[in-house]
């Protein structure tokens, strides 16, 4: 998953200077694309404690840590949210709030505020109420915008965070003009990545082309206007790319994630990959784990890539791509990330391309992200 | 000056209060921290940042850099082009 700010590589010499605490799985709202695992709700009673979280904090900064995000799920469901902020503010990390807003209260913002929080990142679906409650199944669009209004007022730097899909995609000359009525100032559109329920809303979230180049279009022009007082990110979705996204800034290089159960992760997809084990902090410390854990050191530098990505002279450049994906879509994680034209298995990703531009699409009803929405049982 | 320059010699640069710069001991370097990023700073762009505290002007900062830095070549330019780039990142004002 490619964050604001994380296009460009970063050399951190072996450290993972980019900590993402997944507090939670659980959520109040039910995100088509939500990123989490497909049985989220299998880990609802593995949470760490708060004590366990500190453990966390005390041994990532050791080994180097210095961005933090606190994630989920909805982080704000932890109600020692500020009690790990200010841990981590002590410790000296710059600490990052990635929420939906849902129960960011005025007096929650103020805790937040005098825990030392830096930054809070808010997801908007839309930039209307019908289609915002629609895509993330909740009535939580006026909300989301009085909470992003708060968190402006009580002085935060924010990252207004929009994914994209096909059916919010048109609308960017609108998000644009709500979020400069905002006062954002970071815009994210953050097109979905196809993993976990965005992979199995695949087909009707995928936007076209056309749509990608129409949004482009209106970004370059907002970008023009405002300067800035808003920086826009656009990145392209790799469907669309001829080559696959540095996924992760290469795998176990600089991202080290913590999921809400301990399971020290690569990148929070990486439970999709079969045939790897998942150690946690319970059982083991942060330092074994990024350093010596079998999982971490799978598919670290280039002696695990096939060809073509084996002698391709961009392999340093996107390191294959994402393992996720080449599994999700391949059957092998070791093979080149297929959103690569030179991936012999590139044809999925056009064959998706373009079903998204047939003009006839019979829309099928969209798997909302809860409790028992699909059987998980054929993974096992 | 160049008049196409941002900064003039009498202006106070001074750093964006979204931005956090301090020295980091686990990569030896002085670090610029704001929403989900990190720049890692050498060391002559971090002396220059250091002075970026709204106090100092851009003529004090090339004086002192110019002692820090005995032996670089045109250092002047190479300050206030990092200046220039830094306010077109956005880490700076005036």
């Amino acid at each position: 998953m490619s964050k604001a700010g994380s296009a460009i590589s970063l050399d951190g010499q072996g450290k993972p200077m980019w900590l993402l605490l997944e507090l939670t799985y659980r959520c109040p709202l039910k995100c088509v694309w939500c990123n989490n695992p497909l049985d989220f709700e299998k880990y609802d009673k593995q949470e760490l404690s708060t004590e366990e979280w500190k453990r966390v904090l005390h041994e990532g900064r050791e080994l180097g840590a210095l961005q933090l995000g606190f994630s989920g799920g909805e982080p704000l469901l932890r109600d020692d949210l500020e009690e790990l902020v200010e841990e981590a503010e002590r410790l000296g990390y710059y600490t990052n709030l990635i929420t939906s807003g849902v129960g960011l209260t005025p007096e929650r913002l103020q805790a937040l505020k005098k825990a030392g929080l830096k930054q809070i990142q808010i997801s908007l679906q839309s930039a209307n109420r019908s289609l915002t409650n629609e895509l993330c199944g909740a009535r939580a669009h006026d909300l989301k915008v009085k909470v992003a209004r708060l968190i402006k007022a009580e002085g935060f730097p924010m990252v207004l965070n929009v994914p994209i899909c096909r059916q919010n995609i048109d609308q960017a000359e609108e998000i644009l003009a709500l979020a400069e009525d905002i006062g954002v100032d970071y815009l994210e559109f953050a097109n979905i990545q196809y993993y976990n329920w965005a992979l199995l809303n695949r087909e009707e979230l995928l936007p076209t082309r056309e749509q990608i180049e129409h949004a482009e279009a209106a970004v370059a022009a907002a970008r023009e206007r405002l300067g800035k007082r808003m920086i826009i990110y656009f990145v392209v979705p790799d469907y669309y790319a001829s080559r696959p996204k540095a996924c992760m800034n290469g795998w176990g290089t600089i991202h080290l994630t913590i999921a809400p159960d301990g399971a020290a992760l690569p990148c929070q997809e990486v439970r999709v990959i079969e045939g790897l084990e998942f150690p946690t902090v319970r059982e083991h410390s942060l330092d074994w784990l990024w350093n010596d854990s079998p999982l971490f050191k799978k598919f670290r530098g280039d002696e695990w890539m096939q060809e073509p990505c084996r002698t391709c002279a961009e392999k340093e450049k996107d390191f294959g791509g994402c393992r996720c994906q080449a599994f999700l879509l391949t059957g092998d994680a070791a093979n080149t990330d297929p959103a690569c034209a030179k991936s012999p298995h590139h044809y999925v990703i056009e064959m998706a391309v373009n079903k998204a531009r047939q003009k006839h699409h019979e829309p099928r009803p969209l798997v909302r992200r809860q409790r028992g929405a699909v059987t998980t049982a054929f993974m096992e | 000056m160049s008049e196409n320059m941002y900064f003039q010699p009498e202006h106070r640069p001074r750093l964006n209060p979204t931005y956090v710069f301090r020295w980091e001991k686990s990569q030896d370097t002085f670090v610029l921290l704001y929403p989900e990023g990190i720049v890692k700073l050498s060391a002559s762009a971090s002396e220059i940042l250091k002075r970026c505290t709204g106090e100092s002007t851009v003529a004090d900062i090339v004086a002192e850099l110019k002692d820090l830095f005995v032996d670089a070549a045109d250092i002047e330019r190479s300050i206030h082009r990092f200046l220039e780039v830094s306010h077109v990142k956005g880490w700076i004002g005036n």
